[in-house]
């Protein structure tokens, strides 16, 4: 430790975080791990292939690469290549300003592209940051979703999207290195130019410059020299006096396209000759086609050509409409695969039989809680949750484009890790990875959806590619994106907890239904004696996803409902109770009490009108909220104001950060009050975004106060952690409006009912 | 047979079924991708642009229903000398997409509602606003509405 040359980056959080069983507490620095030894990182590749292979997709003559994550061009335009996919979270523009803060570039000359999907742009650091803190420092564990976990011990390297990990992972350690090591190889070859001492060289808007004589080289004029030379991967970084850029409101560089109509989504792209298709899959999750008579698609003009799938039929046509009126044409034939008995409320109840009969698939946890809960003075507390598959409805709807010629596929669009895209779509088409190139393009939403692991559409347009003379871009109808969604999980939870006289929690047990574990995942960030936390294992015949914050929109849910049952019965102000049961000083504490104060917790409030808090830590972030909400004349919520207090340790673009939490905020509000997908005879029941409602302007809070605490310590994510406190508060804000609690999401469906 | 109409000031003849709605049209034949396809059904209002002045969902009109008229899409809001439509310099200013992929249709809805009311107040913009936006960008939809009517007003008073 003690040569580490970046204290800053792996700053420890003195947190007394509970232990967990079975989860050894090691200080696993992820900063000193790969930037102590070269070795570790690799920052010389050499001549290796891949170096080759990066050079080959980037260079044109007049620019020099260096470790295919920048390059510098003659007229020193800086192109820093993101191996991440930017979907509107503002991460391109945050790598980008990490990186040129440590190069001291010039900002007007930092270009920001998407990487290839090439090996010799995997994200190294991302997978080695993930994998090292799963070896096990638990205090960041909670960040890794189980479907990134699985993907990560199947397939490195990397280029995913996901967990909130662009910045804190790939920003701190890839980005930031890789600048400060651009900048010390520009200095050296300065000096050498120069023929004076490095020492004596200062650098400053991609220039170096030799105060004493006055010279100085522009590091367009220094890039070749600069790139043959070998990179120190141990080179310092910034202390947070000094940045220039990070931490600074740096407009997104991506926004003016998205303004005037000129950015090209994936389902934009288009080919000469190419042909447009739409699809319909079993309506039933794992249901198969039996038959289709084509003929009826056929007889409408344009339709080209019916394309058969084990589980799906494709229309081809001349363009999306004449494919979508081919495809309503016909009346396929498709098997339920023995799910017809599937409904919302047989999920429900098959996990309520599962949770009261079974034995847990997991168990996370310390203490005896059933001594305490037979304790003589113990006051017992239980409460039953209930939450809905989510539809991530992303608002571009799946849309590749793919061209089969001479045994190479070639393919467009947007998904969430273009690597295992390729990967995936090579084992669709039985083909060779090399034979399958995928061109990542911007993407009109994904949270979560993209993720290739989950991505049929690369199979369907992969094997229809395969039997078509020509290129075809496959959409998938809302309809079809709505039914055959690989939603946020059905999940159902018992929570049970013993207060003592003085109205402090003494045990707490949460027993939840789903079918993934969360204990790696969520945090559970109170002090309490005993707690447990047992997992029952139920799948049903979906596909359950990530879905924006993943698992800790549900736990975050319970946790935070429940809490605030167990304060009312203590008779104890919300706010107050949470903060007494967690760790005195504590970050936790101090997002709480800001939150408490900028919304001015405690103030009176007309008649009618309730306070909600909720306090969730996920994806390495602490995140507060408080909501103000009141119950309207026909009997739905009303979102008055609401506030978000975050601690991510350091906030890289603050007028992004804004952005993501407010938003976050929003999609989890959204989800609370009316988002639900429910299922009948195996199929889901919801068609489209008419009978799926999402949050509108005239609902949404008119404004949403962000706060951040730049409290220094480790970095975590913005993407995600906006979300989970969202409907807790709503929650606890209408039963401090109403007496009534809600514990059956969504909202309205049972304000309807 | 082909179905003439002008889109952004020019004539357009698309050779399609009639119907065929206007916003594969303007996608497919006409090549203007800036409007977007997200629910097909009107539910979303990706798909805005203006038919004679008028804010509508092109998801779900038919190209038979445009012949003759004027269709204005975000690539059309721009002068004729490429300066940005003071909506879509507000949304640059207050850094209002996130995704991006509704904002086309967020911009044309805000502008039909400030070319119908002027300067228009919180309860005319919840009235107006009705495209849904997924990545919740909503507050700096109202703040970039605001700031573009104000910065309209201000600059009036200056010509004064």
């Amino acid at each position: 430790m003690a040569d580490n040359p970046n204290p800053n980056l792996d700053v420890e959080t003195p947190e007394t975080r509970p232990k967990r069983k079975g989860v050894k507490r090691r200080a696993f620095l992820i900063g000193s791990a790969l930037l102590a030894g070269g070795g570790a990182f690799g920052l010389w590749w050499g001549d290796s292939s891949a170096a080759k292979r990066a050079k080959a997709l980037t260079e044109t003559g007049k620019d020099h690469n260096f470790l295919s994550w920048m390059k510098i061009a003659e007229d020193d335009v800086v192109t820093v290549y993101s191996p991440h996919i930017d979907f509107g979270q503002g991460s391109h523009t945050a790598l980008a300003q990490m990186l040129a803060d440590e190069l001291d570039a010039d900002w007007a000359k930092v270009k920001v592209e998407q990487a290839p999907a090439d090996t010799a742009f995997a994200n190294t650091p991302l997978g080695k940051g993930f994998l090292a803190e799963m070896s096990g420092y638990p205090g960041v564990i909670n960040a890794l979703p189980t479907a990134i976990l699985s993907m990560i011990t199947r397939s490195m390297p990397l280029q995913i999207t996901g967990g909130s990990s662009a910045v804190r992972y790939t920003g701190q350690v890839g980005m930031r290195a890789v600048g400060a090591a651009v900048r010390l190889a520009l200095i050296e070859e300065a000096a050498s130019r120069l023929g004076v001492a490095a020492s004596e060289l200062a650098t400053a808007d991609s220039k170096v410059t030799h105060a004493r004589s006055g010279r100085s080289l522009r590091y367009g004029e220094l890039a070749a020299g600069a790139a043959l030379r070998s990179l120190n991967s141990e080179a310092k970084l910034k202390e947070r006096n000094d940045y220039k850029l990070i931490g600074k409101p740096v407009p997104r560089m991506d926004i003016p396209a998205k303004v005037d109509g000129s950015a090209i989504y994936g389902i934009d792209f288009t080919l000469p000759e190419m042909r447009v298709a739409t699809v319909a899959a079993a309506p039933v999750r794992g249901g198969k086609l039996v038959s289709v008579d084509e003929k009826p698609a056929m007889a409408v003009k344009g339709v080209e050509k019916v394309v058969k799938l084990d589980d799906a039929v494709i229309v081809v046509a001349k363009g999306y409409w004449q494919a979508l009126k081919g495809l309503q044409a016909l009346s396929p034939n498709f098997s339920d695969g023995g799910h017809a008995g599937v409904s919302t409320a047989s999920v429900y109840a098959a996990q309520d039989a599962l949770r009261k009969g079974g034995k847990p698939d997991n168990e996370g946890g310390e203490g005896d809680v059933d001594a305490a809960f037979s304790a003589a003075e113990a006051k017992l507390v239980e409460a039953e949750y209930r939450v809905p598959f989510l539809h991530h409805a992303m608002m571009e709807p799946f849309a590749l484009t793919a061209r089969y010629k001479d045994g190479k596929l070639e393919f467009w669009g947007g998904l969430q890790d273009p690597l295992s895209a390729r990967t995936r779509a090579a084992k669709a088409a039985d083909l060779s990875v090399d034979d399958v190139i995928f061109h990542p393009m911007i993407m009109g939403g994904g949270f979560g959806r993209r993720f290739p692991d989950v991505t049929e559409i690369i199979d369907q347009v992969a094997l229809l590619a395969k039997q078509l003379p020509y290129p075809v871009k496959l959409i998938w109808s809302r309809e079809e994106e709505v039914r055959h969604g690989t939603y946020r999980p059905q999940s159902s939870a018992h929570l049970k907890a013993a207060l003592d006289k003085d109205g402090r929690i003494t045990a707490w047990r949460t027993d939840y239904v789903q079918s993934g574990d969360a204990e790696a995942e969520t945090s559970f960030i109170y002090a309490i004696p005993a707690t447990s936390r047992r997992h029952f294992a139920y799948q049903s015949n979906q596909i359950d996803g990530p879905w924006r914050s993943v698992n800790s929109t549900q736990i975050g849910f319970y946790n935070e409902s429940f809490i605030d049952e167990l304060a009312h019965a203590a008779g104890h102000d919300p706010y107050q109770f949470r903060r007494k049961h967690l760790p005195e000083g504590s970050r936790y504490q101090r997002v709480l009490d800001e939150v408490a104060k900028r919304s001015g917790w405690g103030t009176p409030l007309p008649a009618g009108v309730g306070r909600g808090i909720a306090i969730v830590e996920s994806f390495g972030s602490i995140a507060a909220e408080v909501v103000e909400a009141t119950v309207k004349e026909d009997g739905n919520p009303k979102l008055l104001k609401a506030w978000a207090v975050v601690d991510c340790g350091t906030t890289v673009n603050p007028l992004n950060g804004e952005a993501q939490i407010s938003g976050g905020m929003i999609m989890g509000l959204s989800s609370a009050l009316g988002e639900a997908i429910n299922l009948d005879k195996g199929a889901v029941v919801e068609s489209n975004l008419s009978d799926y409602p999402i949050l509108k302007l005239a609902d949404a809070p008119p404004q949403i106060d962000v706060h951040f605490i730049e409290s220094g310590a480790k970095m975590g994510g913005l993407g995600e952690p906006g979300v989970p406190p969202a409907s807790p508060a709503l929650a606890n804000a209408l039963f401090a409006a109403t007496g009534k609690r809600v514990r059956e999401l969504p909202i309205l469906a049972q304000a309807k009912a | 047979m082909a179905i003439e109409l002008t889109v952004n000031g020019k004539a357009a003849s698309v050779d399609a079924e009639p119907d065929t709605p206007l916003l594969w049209a303007l996608r497919e034949n006409l090549g203007l991708t800036g409007t977007k396809f997200g629910c097909g059904v009107a539910a979303c209002g990706a798909c805005s642009v203006h038919i004679d002045g008028q804010y509508a969902r092109s998801c779900s009109i038919p190209l038979s229903e445009v012949a003759g008229k004027s269709v204005t899409t975000i690539e059309g809001l721009k002068s004729a000398d490429g300066t940005l439509h003071k909506v879509q310099q507000a949304w640059i200013e207050q850094q209002v997409p996130q995704c991006g992929y509704c904002q086309s249709g967020q911009i044309m809805a805000a502008v039909a509602l400030i070319d119908r009311v002027g300067t228009p107040s919180d309860a005319q913009i919840d009235e107006a606003m009705t495209n849904i936006c997924r990545c919740g960008t909503y507050p700096r939809i109202r703040k970039a509405i605001h700031a573009a009517t104000g910065k309209a007003a201000i600059a009036v008073q200056g010509e004064a």
